[in-house]
């Protein structure tokens, strides 16, 4: 749990867990240590950042669930993952800049806690390694 | 407050302050005692182990993440031991003629820069890579930009023992990338200079840097500092600035000069970029090899260059724009992705400026103007050019409508890749060649420093970082701030018995 000026960001919690799922889709399949990995990291990013951005980040939040609020009459977590998608899609394409960066920042999130994880980036096919191109011929079995 | 006293302090570490610590160790053989502040930690060479998320931490100010005042794009520089050096990929090119002209800095010559620069290239191993070591994402770049009619050049890099990791933004886990955290400063170290590091310079005084030491955090990489943790009052009879742009026009305006030179902090550029990316039909060679070994310098005619690139699975998808199934689907790509970084060559505009806000932090103000989206979509056209070209079935280009653009719209990249798709904010857009802040001129009336880095009406103080620069230099910029450094490093040696003279420095450490 990280204080955001009055704010409260709990990447565990329910409220980014559905904009994870929004973001990353195959976040729902992650199990509870992995998520648990995922959150921490989130968390760790969170609170290395300066006061004011993580000021904004509580208040875009805030803001996300007024106009889920507005817009469908139910918070965002409540929301179907079609619809929580399509908000945050529109609200990315916004004409007001805090809007378009306050997705911006929360996707970064999202995607820093997921890919982030090495096992992520092994199930995507990343391979690098500090052996390099023997490291490559190594898997392949070429000598 | 703990008293230290030296007769030259340089504050950074990177391209300039390892430059000038090397430059100026035989003044310890003279007696002299010379310091080198490094705000970030020194790591051992089994600490560089490539994964993303630690290596981000240990090595870039704000893990990376540093972004301008209203957020719009982000930018990378180093805090280590070598400071940018470590995390760049080593691409080493010498100032163009045009640029230096350009700048018209009274007392800088192309020639000299160049004479410089290549002696520098010479001491970092400067070479081309042979043929064999090249991946298919470099190789792919280079068939298309044939098939286009582009111009692909190799970049000479300083590397030596190149394992293909690459890793290199990462810091290089095999200790091949020719920084100067491998170079200048251990060459410095075996001379006697003294590199102190996680030392922070919280401001200047009249020859006194007050500076913060702090402790070895629980699970923190690196070694711990050199002194003890705590408050530092440095008395010192030269003072050098090498923390880059941002560092040292942050430090100079927390120190309160911007009265004596108000142009401090103005001037910033930064090559603003954009990370594309393509997917091949087959699974390619890219997370493997140099990453960045060949580019297109479209900056004097269109405003752009173009480089290879390939970054981690973090960063990558951080680039794409968007997210949902579709940015999923991309990302599972991975081992069929080719991947170009286009960079603008943007001009020094009013406005855009190193600023420092109420607590002394950095603080960075930087507006997109039209010609820099014009770079940049021009540039992403171009890519897309190359990458189809080179076989591609699909182009991630974030100034289009729709970002992924397949083979069926060749025809229409005019149209769907366009300005008007450029919403800043939604579109990832970073810069790691952040430059200006201190720029060069003639008086303190249109710049901070003369062309040897003095800083007017302050004969003490001292730049030598990209804060130098006046405007843009349209290319990577390590060597040319190696190359200005070296010029710094050679007025301190001129003026040194005027400053200095008979001064007596304290042993206290």
């Amino acid at each position: 749990m990280v204080g955001v000026g009055g704010a409260t960001v709990i990447p565990g919690g329910d409220r980014f867990r559905a904009i994870m799922a929004a973001v990353v889709p195959e976040s729902v399949s992650l199990s509870d240590d992995e998520w648990t990995d995922a959150a921490a990291i989130i968390a760790r990013a969170i609170a290395a950042r300066p006061a004011a951005v993580r000021r904004q980040l509580g208040l875009f939040l805030r803001a996300l669930d007024l106009v889920a609020l507005v817009r469908h009459g139910r918070g965002l977590r409540s929301l179907s993952a079609a619809k929580r998608t399509a908000l945050l899609e529109s609200l990315a394409r916004s004409r007001v800049l805090a809007l378009r960066r306050g997705v911006w920042g929360v996707r970064t999130l999202a995607f820093m806690g997921y890919y982030a994880r090495p096992a992520a980036a092994r199930a995507i096919g990343y391979r690098a390694s500090p052996a390099g191109w023997a490291g490559v011929r190594a898997r392949s079995g070429v000598q | 407050m703990i008293e230290r006293d030296y007769d030259v302090v340089i504050i950074g570490s990177g391209a300039g302050g390892g430059t000038v610590a090397q430059a100026l160790a035989g003044l310890v053989a003279e007696g002299r005692r010379v310091l080198v502040l490094e705000q970030g930690a020194r790591l051992a060479d089994r600490e560089f182990t490539g994964n993303e998320l630690d290596m981000s931490d240990s090595l870039y100010e704000d893990s990376g993440g540093f972004l301008t005042a209203d957020g719009t794009m982000t930018l990378a520089f180093g805090r280590i031991y070598g400071g940018s050096t470590v995390v760049y990929t080593g691409t080493s090119l010498v100032a163009p003629r045009r640029v230096i002209e350009r700048w018209s800095v009274p007392g800088l010559a192309h020639g000299d820069i160049e004479e410089r620069s290549r002696r520098y290239m010479v001491e970092n191993n400067v070479h081309f890579l042979p043929d064999e070591e090249l991946n298919d994402n470099n190789r792919l770049f280079v068939e298309g930009c044939k098939r286009t009619g582009y111009h692909a050049e190799q970049f000479p890099l300083n590397v030596r023992g190149c394992r293909g990791s690459s890793l290199c933004n990462l810091g290089c886990p095999n200790g091949a990338k020719m920084g100067t955290n491998r170079v200048q400063l251990p060459a410095a170290e075996r001379m006697g200079v003294q590199v102190v590091t996680r030392a922070e310079a919280l401001r200047i005084e009249d020859r006194v840097v007050v500076a913060h030491v702090r402790e070895l955090a629980a699970g923190e990489k690196g070694a711990p500092s050199e002194w003890p943790a705590g408050s530092y009052r440095i008395r010192a009879g030269i003072v050098v600035c090498a923390g880059g742009s941002i560092g040292t026009s942050a430090l100079l305006l927390r120190s309160g000069l911007a009265r004596a030179v108000p142009r401090l902090g103005e001037g910033f550029t930064c090559h603003p970029a954009h990370i594309l990316v393509a997917e091949q039909p087959r699974a390619i060679t890219n997370d493997v090899g140099h990453p960045k070994s060949f580019y297109v310098d479209r900056a004097e005619a269109e405003g752009f260059v173009l480089e290879t690139c390939m970054y981690f699975p973090f960063v990558t998808a951080k680039n794409l724009t968007g997210f949902g199934a579709s940015h999923s689907a991309l990302m599972r790509a991975f081992p069929r992705l080719q991947m170009i970084l286009v960079l603008a060559c943007d001009r020094a505009a009013p406005g855009n400026r190193v600023a420092v806000n109420a607590t002394g932090r950095p603080v960075v103000h930087y507006r997109f103007t039209d010609a820099v989206v014009t770079s940049l979509v021009r540039a992403t056209r171009a890519s897309a050019r190359i990458f189809f070209a080179a076989g591609a079935e699909r182009v991630h280009a974030p100034s289009a409508d729709p970002p992924l653009l397949d083979r069926s719209m060749q025809d229409r990249l005019d149209s769907l890749i366009s300005e008007r798709n450029f919403q800043s904010g939604r579109i990832s857009i970073s810069a790691a060649h952040l430059m200006g802040g201190c720029g060069m001129g003639r008086s303190a009336s249109d710049s901070v420093t003369d062309s040897w880095g003095r800083v007017h009406g302050i004969p003490w103080l001292r730049v030598a970082d990209s804060s130098l620069f006046p405007d843009a230099l349209e290319i990577n910029p390590y060597v040319t701030v190696m190359a200005l450094a070296d010029r710094t490093a050679q007025a301190v040696r001129a003026d040194a018995g005027e400053l200095l003279g008979g001064r007596v420095t304290l042993t206290t450490a």
